[in-house]
């Protein structure tokens, strides 16, 4: 996986750790915390040495994995488990729902290339519904990280949260420099504008950046958010955006139904705050074209020069 | 509890007064899953058929009772065929999880107990109801037991028809890699699916030998016989390493001969007359002469 970021961030003298070192370091000192995967061991090939009998590979069983979880969690544990994020949320989803979403059980998904990040796999390895699926569960909450910094920061966060999780993996190096540390329902305010407002997650946010700064380079008033907690929805940075900017693009690697402008959408409904223009940039009714990642976000119209393009050519509209 | 029966004895060396307690006990409780099945009614027939299975587990087996419910090193019971909770909550009632009299909130809004196992209900481990999810629930109960060393076991009833889904497939190769000897599953084999006989639709047949093949340690047995019941769950696991499967043969509707075996009689809700003929019949008098219009439920 190559990363698309535009602007590579500076290297600190010691980088903090990845997420592979912050889930060791967590489980080295909770044992509550158990690893599980449904044979998908990408992100913690490290671990099974390092953790015994709290390493748990149940095999390419994605629904025994989310009920295995649920008898853990209810005897004190708290498991986090990976498989990809097609079948963590659409062939458990029912599990997930039933067996940790009902009776709110502590535990942490984690869906391994989600979104534009299952490049050249072809449609069903296409999770653009996860963020919609899992968020429509009661109880379960949802993350999605721009960076590996970002996601490892995140994790003790939602390990030691009351609630499951759901996270989107990613394995990237910043994009670019956080301004706010990473808290449970709060969004990160990039930058501040009141011209241009841009709300997105993920990797999605890593282009977002450098459309920013090319329509800042441009003379435009950029809010750029990094939404990055989906659920619960930090409502007032989001409302902030769309009543304070001419117009806010929602930029999300997920379809337009139940991703974050629906989130944003239902939000400004339920408050009666009408944004003065909502654009949506995400999948409409379709999976994406099944490339190399760099060639996704060109066809798709994501990279940061595309989507530089695409909000200029809207402005206008 | 477990120290009731003494694991040396054998079926034959105990007579069948020394199951009088147990007899009378399952009456008990079919009489308060027949009056479950009014007002709304319940899934009456499965529920008749795995009672003497949840009387027998929760009298002579499980190390639990009201007084340890949180206790770590208590066994575990779970219903995966949630739609069977009118025998587990007449068990309970009468074993003193809760008062009796609270089975006569059964469906009413005041309360919480409905058709499938409501985990607020005390003794009720995890709730259920859509079927194939509580064999890997149990995996994970097990597993934890095993990494902290505890000697408890974790028992889960599954449905014949329950047998059909996947995920009890994908649960029978997971228990077996994991060697989780802590672990029995029982089969209550009443041959019968929601509308159908199970060997009619999707032929489970010879199950014995695919839980086998599965790697599980198989028994089977008569699950309206304590002393069968008995030797299928005295010295367990029956190999070391591996989860013990009881396939524990019952009929359906067991105790009302006006219901058994019938697959038209899976959920019913019966009027107020029928419930008192129904209790007349299960103790031998003739049978019920029911006119309640059959609801399936799917």
């Amino acid at each position: 996986m190559t990363t698309q970021a535009t602007v590579p961030a500076a290297t600190p003298a010691t980088p903090p750790p990845g997420y592979e070192a912050t889930l060791r370091a967590l489980a080295e000192k909770d044992e509550r915390v158990v690893v599980m995967t449904a044979e998908n061991r990408a992100a913690i090939r490290s671990l099974p040495p390092l953790l015994g009998r709290r390493f748990i590979d149940v095999g390419i069983c994605e629904q025994t994995m989310i009920g295995v979880a649920a008898g853990l969690s209810l005897r004190g544990r708290r498991p986090v488990c990976h498989a990809l994020a097609t079948f963590l949320t659409l062939r458990a989803f029912e599990f997930v729902r039933d067996d940790l979403g009902i009776p709110k059980l502590p535990a942490v998904l984690v869906g391994g290339v989600p979104g534009f990040l299952s490049d050249a796999n072809g449609p069903t390895h296409q999770a653009i519904d996860d963020v919609a699926l899992m968020r429509t569960i009661p109880n379960v909450r949802v993350f999605c990280a721009t960076d590996e910094r970002e996601l490892a920061e995140a994790l003790p966060l939602m390990v030691n949260d009351d609630h499951p999780w759901y996270a989107r993996h990613i394995a990237m190096p910043p994009a670019f420099e956080h301004t706010a540390k990473v808290e449970i329902g709060k969004a990160e305010v990039v930058t501040d504008g009141d011209e241009i407002g841009i709300l997105s997650y993920g990797l999605t946010a890593r282009e977002c950046y450098g459309a920013t700064k090319a329509l800042q380079a441009k003379g435009h008033s950029v809010r750029f958010v990094n939404v990055r907690s989906l659920k619960p929805i930090d409502e007032q940075a989001v409302l902030e955006t769309v009543t304070k900017c001419k117009v806010t693009f929602t930029v999300e690697d997920h379809l337009l139904t139940g991703g974050l402008f629906s989130i944003v959408a239902e939000l400004c409904a339920r408050k009666g705050k009408a944004p003065k223009r909502l654009v949506p940039f995400a999948l409409e009714e379709r999976w994406f074209l099944p490339t190399l990642l760099k060639d996704v976000l060109e066809h798709e119209g994501f990279n940061a020069a595309k989507l530089t393009e695409r909000i200029t050519a809207a402005l206008s509209s | 509890m477990t120290a009731a029966i003494p694991h040396q004895a054998s079926p034959e060396a105990v007579t069948k007064d020394a199951y009088a307690d147990l007899t009378a006990l399952s009456f008990r409780v079919r009489e308060h899953i027949i009056k479950m099945a009014t007002d709304g009614g319940c899934f009456i027939g499965a529920s008749l058929s795995c009672a003497d299975i949840v009387t027998y587990l929760y009298s002579k087996v499980l190390s639990i009772d009201p007084s340890r419910l949180q206790d770590p090193n208590r066994d575990y019971f779970l219903l995966s065929k949630g739609h069977d909770v009118p025998a587990v909550y007449g068990t309970l009632a009468e074993l003193g999880y809760f008062p009796k009299e609270r089975l006569a909130n059964h469906l009413k809004p005041e309360d919480s107990m409905y058709w499938h196992p409501n985990r607020k209900i005390p003794g009720v481990e995890f709730h259920s109801g859509s079927l194939g999810h509580l064999l890997s629930v149990s995996i994970g109960i097990a597993m934890d037991i095993k990494m902290r060393g505890g000697k408890n076991k974790v028992y889960v009833v599954l449905g014949d028809g329950e047998c059909d889904e996947g995920s009890i497939w994908e649960g029978l190769l997971v228990a077996h890699a994991h060697g989780l000897d802590n672990l029995v599953a029982i089969v209550d084999r009443n041959e019968f699916q929601a509308n159908i006989r199970t060997e009619e639709l999707i032929p489970l047949e010879p199950l014995d030998q695919k839980f086998a093949a599965f790697g599980w340690n198989v028994r089977v047995c008569d699950g309206h016989d304590f002393a069968s019941l008995e030797k299928a769950f005295t010295g367990l696991p029956g190999q070391e390493g591996k989860p013990s499967m009881i396939i524990a043969r019952t009929v359906r509707g067991k105790g009302l001969p006006s219901i058994e075996k019938r697959a038209d009689r899976w959920f019913v809700n019966f009027k107020a007359e029928e419930i008192q003929a129904l209790l007349k019949e299960l103790h031998g008098d003739e049978k019920a002469q029911l006119t309640s219009e059959v609801l399936i439920v799917r």
